[in-house]
């Protein structure tokens, strides 16, 4: 369903994305892995459609449309959804409000009918039980005053809501302690099926102990430098990223 | 709003129009103001001698004042003798439908949600007969009647009830008060009163709502508000709909008297014409509010969302005479494009252990300027008084401004003062993070605005609070670039 073709990024003067290629189909869980400044996040943020980056070369084409031609609501509507490395938090914009406008936008985009308050809720309802979502933490403002742990929940609660085609988790594991990482994980696989898609971009192995992806892929430098199965991560766990500099040379 | 209302409204302008029987040749007065102009007006009104004398000494008090200078706005210097002061009421053109009128005017009564019965009366197109029964007012009128609650025109009330008005007019705001207040009393043209007698709850949201039919009412208009021992009442100004008037100035004034144990509630929603992209035109309002709240335990609370006119003037006040008294200030204030705001609040505290709460969100937008300016003050023998205050500004783009001037004047030891203040944007990633949910940034930004501007909003009376949460919206509209 998405389908990256030698994409170059760049922000300001700097050029961050440098060819990615990459292939997702339904169904299928990939990983992104890589060294602080490869470009993991600079990748979540471009397919998300953040305008500080510039694409400079290359295309994106998701579901069979032109992904890069599309406005961020757009992208989200026709399916794409991003977890928040550093979700921000809106005052007086209450989690349920907020929800519910943006699934009867999305609703609205597909032809269906909006969902009444009383309809939302019922609808919701299920969805809490999977990342153990209390109702208090709804009714408050949007993520303000929520720890790590309540944040990278609530944007899993949010997926699962919305139940986006392909989702992409940015660092969804970076803050959270072992049983944060748990029910966030857990969530992650109850709503995986054989229509969606998710791509999970991290730093360390441990996560993918608990979402075990089909394929891993390296991030170096802006490029993809290699891809393997779920052992590669294991790889990657025991002999660190220079393994993979020295085998890749460093690249001008 | 409820149709009970619009009937309310609808039935105590009329009866005004019908009780207007003076001949005098000419309708209206020439420009200009002097003594002449008040004695034309006084008498086309058929006023008492009174009265008349009441507004002689309110000009002799205006041709002293000098208009002062001291606000964070600017405006073109006001010529006094180029306004006229009296006009009788105008028919508004009646249209047969509502294909004749201003399609873009018709665009914004869609997007604030106004029904096409209330479109109708707007603008003046034939209301269906259902609409005009005179009977169904007459039920209201009478309810409120047995009650003992007064709520009419003010000159109807003149009329009625003379030795009521006569107690309470000017023991708020006297005269000599400021230079606008002198000027209204001087030439006041028509307002609304509002009596409700001892331990009385009034049953119903009085609105003023829909004043259209009223005679040029916007101009200098005059409201006093009487709450007996023990007695309650939630009083609504003003309408979403966007209202332009050939008149520029508006000064208005309103005064409240809450006795022992009385609560007053008053909600303004001011969407006045707020003049055009490039900032020509639109209305000058320059308002003066003020609330007494004479007896213990007495109560009264401003609720303000303020969106329209070029320039706003106007600080809705307490003067927390009673023991135990309590004065609260709730303002939204909303400028775009090249629109100014001036407003804030005075608490001013005199008897014992009173509380005032003053909660104000500003947002400005555009090219316009957005100024809180508050005070509070605690006189000697004020014990143990309380004030919290919070006064929060929101930027949206770089070409606007918000400025904040807060006085306290404390001459009490025992007092506890708390202000906090506020100053921030709405942040690109906030309106990223709506938009990679599915919401474009047009609702975006409307909907953390409102989450921004809750607060007040929540103290609005529900039909009104759902019809300002749209207005904020309209008025926003195309100011995130």
């Amino acid at each position: 369903m998405l389908k990256v073709k030698d994409l170059y990024a760049k922000i300001e003067d700097k050029e961050i994305l440098r060819g990615i290629n990459l292939e997702v189909k339904a169904g299928e869980i990939h990983a992104i892995m890589g060294p602080n400044g490869s470009g993991k996040s600079t990748l979540a943020s471009v397919l998300a459609g953040r305008e500080d980056y510039e694409i400079t070369k290359g295309s994106v084409e998701f579901l069979g449309s032109d992904l890069l031609e599309m406005a961020p609501e757009v992208r989200a509507r026709e399916g794409l959804f991003l977890a928040f490395q550093y979700p921000v938090e809106i005052p007086g914009v209450t989690t349920t409000n907020f929800l519910k406008t943006a699934l009867n936008q999305i609703r609205e985009y597909r032809g269906e009918s909006p969902l009444d308050a009383v309809s939302f809720l019922k609808h919701i309802k299920d969805k809490m039980n999977l990342v153990e979502m209390n109702q208090s933490l709804l009714n408050r403002s949007l993520n303000e005053g929520f720890s790590g742990g309540e944040k990278k929940r609530n944007e899993i609660f949010q997926m699962a809501v919305l139940e986006p085609t392909l989702a992409i988790l940015d660092e969804t594991d970076s803050g959270l302690d072992i049983d944060a990482l748990k029910i966030v994980a857990n969530g992650v696989n109850k709503l995986r099926s054989s229509e969606n898609a998710t791509i999970v971009v991290t730093h360390y192995q441990r996560l993918l102990d608990y979402i075990i992806p089909d394929y891993v892929h390296v991030l170096y430098n802006g490029r993809i430098v290699k891809s393997g199965d779920k052992t590669l991560a294991v790889e990657l766990e025991n002999k660190g990223y220079d393994w993979i500099k020295e085998e890749v040379g460093s690249i001008a | 709003m409820s149709k009970d209302n619009q009937i309310l409204e609808e039935f105590t302008s009329s009866e005004y129009k019908y009780g207007f029987e003076t001949k005098i040749e000419s309708d209206s007065a020439p420009k200009g103001l002097n003594e002449d102009i008040i004695r034309f007006i006084s008498t086309k009104k058929n006023e008492p001698e009174w009265l008349l004398e009441w507004r002689l000494k309110a000009f002799r008090h205006w041709q002293n004042m000098t208009e002062p200078k001291w606000p964070n706005v600017k405006y073109p210097n006001v010529n006094f003798q180029d306004i006229i002061y009296y006009s009788a009421p105008k028919q508004k053109k009646k249209f047969d439908s509502l294909n004749e009128v201003d399609p873009e005017l018709l665009e914004t009564f869609k997007r604030l949600g106004i029904s096409l019965e209330e479109q109708k009366r707007l603008t003046g197109v034939a209301v269906d007969a259902v609409m005009d029964s005179v009977s169904v007012a007459t039920t209201f009128k009478e309810k409120l009647g047995e009650l003992g609650i007064i709520f009419c025109s003010f000159s109807e009330a003149v009329r009625e009830h003379p030795e009521l008005v006569k107690k309470y007019i000017g023991s708020v705001v006297p005269v000599a008060d400021n230079f606008y207040a002198a000027l209204n009393s001087a030439v006041f043209s028509d307002g609304s009163f509002c009596y409700i007698p001892k331990g009385v709850r009034c049953p119903m949201e009085l609105s003023t709502y829909f004043r259209i039919n009223a005679a040029n009412t916007g101009q200098f208009e005059r409201t006093l508000i009487i709450a007996e021992e023990g007695s309650y009442v939630s009083y609504l100004e003003g309408c979403t709909a966007p209202m332009r008037d050939e008149n520029q100035l508006h000064a208005a004034v309103v005064e409240i008297f809450a006795h022992k144990n009385a609560e007053v509630k008053y909600s303004t929603v001011q969407n006045w014409y707020p003049g055009n992209k490039e900032g020509k035109g639109g209305i000058y309002n320059f308002v003066t509010k003020r609330g007494m709240c004479f007896g213990d335990n007495s109560k009264i609370s401003w609720t303000q969302v303020e969106t329209g006119s070029a320039v706003t003037w106007k600080y809705p006040s307490c003067i927390l005479k009673g023991d135990n008294s309590v004065g609260e200030f709730y303002s939204v204030a909303v400028t775009n494009n090249f629109q100014q705001a001036d407003t804030g609040t005075k608490m001013t505290h005199i008897g014992k252990n009173t509380k005032s709460r003053i909660v104000s969100k500003g947002v400005s937008a555009g090219k316009s300027q957005n100024s809180y300016r508050g005070l509070v003050k605690v006189q000697k023998r004020a014990e143990n008084a309380r004030n919290f205050s919070q006064c929060d500004s929101l930027l949206m783009g770089d070409k606007c401004g918000a400025h904040t001037f807060p006085y306290i004047e404390i001459q009490n030891q025992s007092a506890k003062v708390e202000h906090e203040a506020t100053t921030s944007k709405i942040g690109e990633d906030q309106i990223f993070y709506l938009n990679q949910r599915g919401i474009d940034t047009e609702n975006a930004v409307a909907l953390i605005v409102n989450g921004y501007c809750k607060e007040v909003l929540n103290q609005l009376p529900m039909e009104f609070a759902v019809e300002a949460q749209k207005l904020l919206a309209l008025t926003l509209e195309g100011s995130v670039g």
